[in-house]
């Protein structure tokens, strides 16, 4: 289990959070074409390294923040963007 | 029966004041406040404790601690008890497992002379063929032979578990010189610190030693104890370490729970096991008798136990000359002390039940009752392994060393090296300190990160640098296996000529070695025999130990009982504030998601035909209430709901259907707008945290710059529903400020008011159930009054409360379907029957590219009521639909009930299109293999269609 930090509420274990996965961008749905769409839904970069990810302090503050997380190492830094 | 018992020793743990009676098979024995099982066994003369796995061999102590692979014992209904560390209990019904038909005589032990036939995958060779004999045959005798002790899950009375969480700055595995060392400088340095010892006391190798090591632990327990940062866990075993130091300890006897599983965050993790002693290969070195220097020592100093009259002792280091003292002291003849630095050796070992004759190095045999070995060191670099660490090994030293560390994690004491008392406690308090500079770092981090953390005392400490001497390596011979073959894991039964044998069929790698032969797969878990098993591989491909590796050593380094990994569970038992009258009143609990709820009081049918007929209230707090504000809610349901929001009016309520980003069916609920920028949205009660989640993921993420305020409400607000045609007449009695004539208060519309003379709630008219009904969504604190007023002001009008089940009868009487029952993880918008609903013309929704790609399909499957044609033929929910007479599945029952208001059986299922026309006959599987035909409906509703009750 590994230790998240929450911008409001400081280190929590994960299992307090939810994982929100990688940060992707919704596409436009009024334009997007259905193989955009579910590229959207299903396809993530998932690299042997460093990701961004949003995670839900589902048991505390209830915001959707980002971090960086090393996938090889579980190490976790603060993610420019949160 | 031989009495053992030695006079007093100084440092022995046993109160002789207390004599405890207990059986073993069957028999009387006493033993000891103090005593182990295994020590009190030990001290009446019991020398064969168990048959060995495979081969029935008889087993006595090897280790008397609880890595003792021939130890293990049936104490009353609780199997596989480790008589090795287990303190004996008064009473306690102790038995031999693993034999049949006894410990004396044990029938497999015919198996000793099929040995060349038991060869390593011998299983996977034997029994492959014919395939049904392994069903019939095979299986059958196997399990009379299959090893462990018996399960009475009918009388356990081995039932309570528990779960604890701990968060100290320094968590410190093992309670020896070293560790204790470590606790005692962390919590000097300001650090809270657990410290966890395996044994049941305090002070490692040291309690086994002279009198200047019992002072040693005397001073060092003293420090621990009063230093109130300390908390000591003895009988307690750190099992696992994981990622951002996640660590698992393992806690028996604790008083309210046989075992506690604690987890615990832990800044910093110093780890101090010390050293296992392992075992010498040789021809008989399973034979009771043979003993590792440690457990003699053990046996004659903790216990005052003699373990025998005439010993042959062979050391390699000075553990060992000092069981030669231990051994004299207590009156034991040492028959031959050889020294493995002279090249001194023991070939084999005679005997049956005990250690008869010994045969020598040099030829000679000599007649000795006991072997004591005391030929090397194992380093228990579990915990490392699970830092990451890949230890090397030394030659010189004979051991592994820790190769690498993060800095998270710090070893000390014998795992590092050797030492005096004095250089040991040293480098465990270098170490102690170290680990509370780093973890006090850590702490002061956590108190900046957050916004809203507590601000740190001061700054952040300084960073200690690692200025540790090393504790020095001193040389140690080599020394795993004599000239003959011998066991190598005792409790797998695996011999050292096993492991010959797969490496030359091909096993050569020490993984692959492992589960060929299962070597270090069985309760001991390599303890005492993975480095063995190196060696033996490492001379027998002719290579050295470094270059062969060791098995990875993996969680849980002790084995944890599943009751203790369930532990207690911390799941919430949500309850609305009526649930105690429910209980009350003879409500039958249904468990759904984390509420429990009435599911009837009694009468379900009843319940549900009052409504009908008169006016029932039913309890619908679960159900998910979130208080929308803001100038952009309407967008924000736009987004979220298939269909349009713009122009609802003031008072107003409107059906919302939510679909997942994938166009599958999510939620549904009803949203009513109460003023200018204030809503009120509701769920099902499965998805209610689900779509509050859902509204602040796309509100933080996506369209931040919306205005818009969600606050959970659903249990702040308790729902009661007030249905069946006399609801209004019931409400013209209670409600105050509210016009509840049908033309002023029409279906489908939200007011608020005085209920009962409570201010502020609100009154829903809508009808799940298909009745004219109001639904009263009152302030918890007030919501016991309401219903009893409702319950007393409606007594002539027939009132009575309903439960879960009559709703799902009504509901379905109605065809109103409930997402996640009538609706699977693939019905998308138009199989539920959403179609006019949704509007694909919408610039933004949830799952939109999807539902235009679902709406120009022709081949979903259709929601469509079905009534059998046998009125009194009930089919259960998921009975299949299928083609004719073939099994070919054309749908499903999602929902079926027997309707008290038409008298006859009404259903709900999703089918192929090809037979969702209204009139179509269609063919229902039951499960006991009938089929029968039942009719498609026009409408979802077999009640009512035209909703004239409803809108009454």
């Amino acid at each position: 289990m590994i230790v998240v930090n929450c911008p409001n509420c400081g280190p929590r274990n994960s299992s307090d959070l939810r994982p929100c996965g990688e940060v992707i961008t919704r596409p436009d749905p009024a334009t997007a074409s259905l193989s955009e769409w579910r590229t959207y839904l299903y396809l993530r970069e998932n690299p042997a390294g460093w990701v961004t990810e949003t995670w839900y302090c589902r048991s505390g503050c209830r915001r959707y923040f980002t971090i960086e997380r090393n996938t090889v190492t579980n190490e976790i830094r603060d993610s420019e963007a949160s | 029966m031989t009495d053992n018992r030695l006079p007093e020793r100084p440092g022995e743990v046993i109160d002789r004041g207390t004599s405890l009676a207990f059986t073993w098979n069957g028999q009387g024995y006493t033993g000891y406040q103090g005593d182990t099982i295994a020590s009190a066994l030990a001290s009446n003369g019991v020398e064969v404790f168990a048959r060995s796995m495979k081969y029935k061999r008889r087993r006595g102590i090897m280790t008397a601690d609880h890595w003792d692979p021939n130890l293990f014992v049936q104490v009353g209904d609780e199997p596989n008890v480790r008589a090795g560390s287990r303190r004996l209990i008064a009473g306690m019904e102790v038995s031999a497992q693993n034999v049949w038909p006894n410990l004396k005589f044990d029938l497999g032990a015919a198996n000793q002379m099929l040995g060349r036939f038991l060869s390593p995958g011998f299983y996977y060779k034997t029994f492959m063929r014919p395939r049904w004999f392994w069903h019939n045959v095979y299986q059958k005798v196997l399990r009379k032979f299959a090893p462990g002790g018996r399960i009475h899950w009918e009388t356990s009375t081995h039932g309570a578990y528990d779960k604890r969480y701990a968060h100290p700055d320094v968590l410190v595995a093992g309670g020896g010189p070293a560790g204790m060392g470590a606790a005692i400088a962390a919590a000097e340095a300001g650090a809270s610190v657990m410290l966890v010892e395996h044994e049941p006391e305090l002070g490692g190798h040291l309690r086994w030693g002279g009198a200047d090591d019992l002072a040693a632990i005397a001073e060092l327990v003293s420090a621990v104890e009063s230093h109130p940062g300390i908390e000591v866990l003895t009988d307690s075993t750190v099992t696992g370490r994981y990622d951002h130091n996640w660590i698992a300890v393992m806690q028996r006897s604790h008083e309210i729970a046989p075992e506690r599983l604690i987890k615990a965050r832990a800044a910093s993790l110093v780890v101090a096991p010390g050293l296992i002693e392992r075992p010498y290969i040789f021809a008989g070195n399973d034979t009771p008798g043979v003993m590792l220097s440690g457990a003699v020592r053990r046996l004659i100093n903790l216990w005052a136990v003699k373990p025998g009259t005439k010993a042959v002792v062979l050391s390699a280091n000075p553990e060992g000359e000092a069981a030669i003292a231990d051994l004299e002291s207590a009156g034991v003849k040492i028959v031959a002390a050889l020294d493995v630095w002279a090249g001194e050796d023991i070939v084999e070992v005679e005997g049956k039940g005990r250690v008869d004759k010994v045969v020598l190095g040099d030829g000679r045999t000599v007649s000795a009752d006991l072997v004591v070995i005391g030929t090397g060191w194992t380093a228990p670099t579990s915990l490392l392994n699970m830092a990451g660490d890949r230890p090397v090994y030394d030659p010189s030293a004979a051991r592994y060393f820790s190769d690498h560390l993060p800095d998270n994690v710090l070893a000390t004491g014998g795992i590092t090296g050797n030492g005096t008392t004095a250089e040991l406690v040293a480098h465990g308090r270098a170490t102690g300190s170290l680990a509370a500079s780093r973890a006090l770092r850590v702490r002061h981090d956590r108190r900046v990160l957050a916004a809203r953390a507590r601000n740190p005392e001061g700054p952040k400490p300084e960073s200690l640098q690692d200025t540790r001497t090393p504790l020095a390596r001193v040389p140690h011979p080599e020394c795993y296996r004599s000239s003959t073959h011998g066991m190598v894991d005792l409790s797998e039964d695996v011999s050292s000529k096993d492991l010959v044998q797969a490496q030359k069929e091909g096993f050569d790698s020490i993984e692959l070695m492992k589960r060929y032969t299962t070597v270090t797969m069985g309760p001991s878990q390599g303890k005492l025999e993975t480095v063995n098993a190196a060696a033996v591989l490492a001379e027998a491909r002719n290579m050295d130990m470094a270059d062969i590796g060791t098995t990875v050593w993996r969680p849980p380094y002790a084995p944890i009982s599943l009751g203790a990994l369930a532990g207690r569970i911390f799941e919430p038992i949500r309850r609305s504030a009526l649930q105690d009258w429910h209980e009350a009143h003879g409500a039958s609990p249904l468990l759904a998601g984390q509420w429990v709820r009435p599911d009837h009081y009694g009468d379900p049918v009843g319940e549900a035909r009052n409504v009908r007929e008169n006016v029932g209230i039913i309890d619908v707090t679960p159900l998910g209430k979130l208080d929308l504000r803001g100038p952009d809610v309407t967008k924000l349901l736009e987004l979220v709901y298939v269909n349009k929001w713009q122009k609802l009016d003031i008072g107003r309520v409107r059906y919302g259907a939510m679909v997942a980003e994938d166009g599958v069916v999510s939620d549904d609920g009803l949203t009513g707008r109460l003023g200018e920028d204030h809503y009120l949205m509701t769920t099902t009660s499965s998805g209610a945290g689900a779509v509050w989640e859902l509204l602040e993921d796309y509100l933080q993420t996506y369209r931040p710059e919306w205005d818009v305020h969600v606050t959970a409400v659903t249990g702040g607000l308790t729902s009661i529903n007030v249905a069946g045609p006399k609801s209004r007449d019931l409400l013209l009695r209670l409600a105050e400020g509210v016009d509840l004539d049908s033309e002023a208060f029409p279906y489908f519309h939200v007011r608020r008011g005085t209920v009962a003379g409570v201010a502020d709630c609100i009154i829903w008219r809508i009808g799940f159930t298909g009745e004219l009904s109001y639904e009263l969504h009152v302030p918890s604190g007030h919501a016991l009054h309401v219903w009893e007023s409702l319950l007393a002001n409606g007594e002539d009008l027939g009132i009575k409360p309903f439960g879960v089940e009559s709703q799902r009868i009504l509901r379905l009487e109605k065809g109103h379907y409930i997402v996640g029952q009538d609706t699977d993880g693939l019905t998308k918008a138009p199989s539920a029957g959403l179609g006019g609903l949704v509007k694909l013309d919408k610039p933004d929704t949830l799952g939109l590219p999807e539902l235009k790609a679902a709406y120009s399909r022709t081949d979903l499957p259709i929601l469509v009521a079905i009534q059998p044609d046998d009125p009194q033929v009930v089919p259960m929910e998921a009975d299949q639909i299928v083609h004719g007479d073939s099994n070919r599945i054309l749908g499903r029952i999602t929902s079926s009930r027997m309707s008290p208001t038409l008298g006859r059986s009404v259903c709900l299922g999703l089918v192929d299109p090809s037979v969702s026309a209204a009139g179509t006959t269609i063919t229902i599987l039951l499960i006991d293999g009938r089929r029968v035909t039942g009719t498609i409906q026009e409408h979802h509703a077999h009640v009512d269609p035209e909703g004239v009750r409803q809108n009454a």
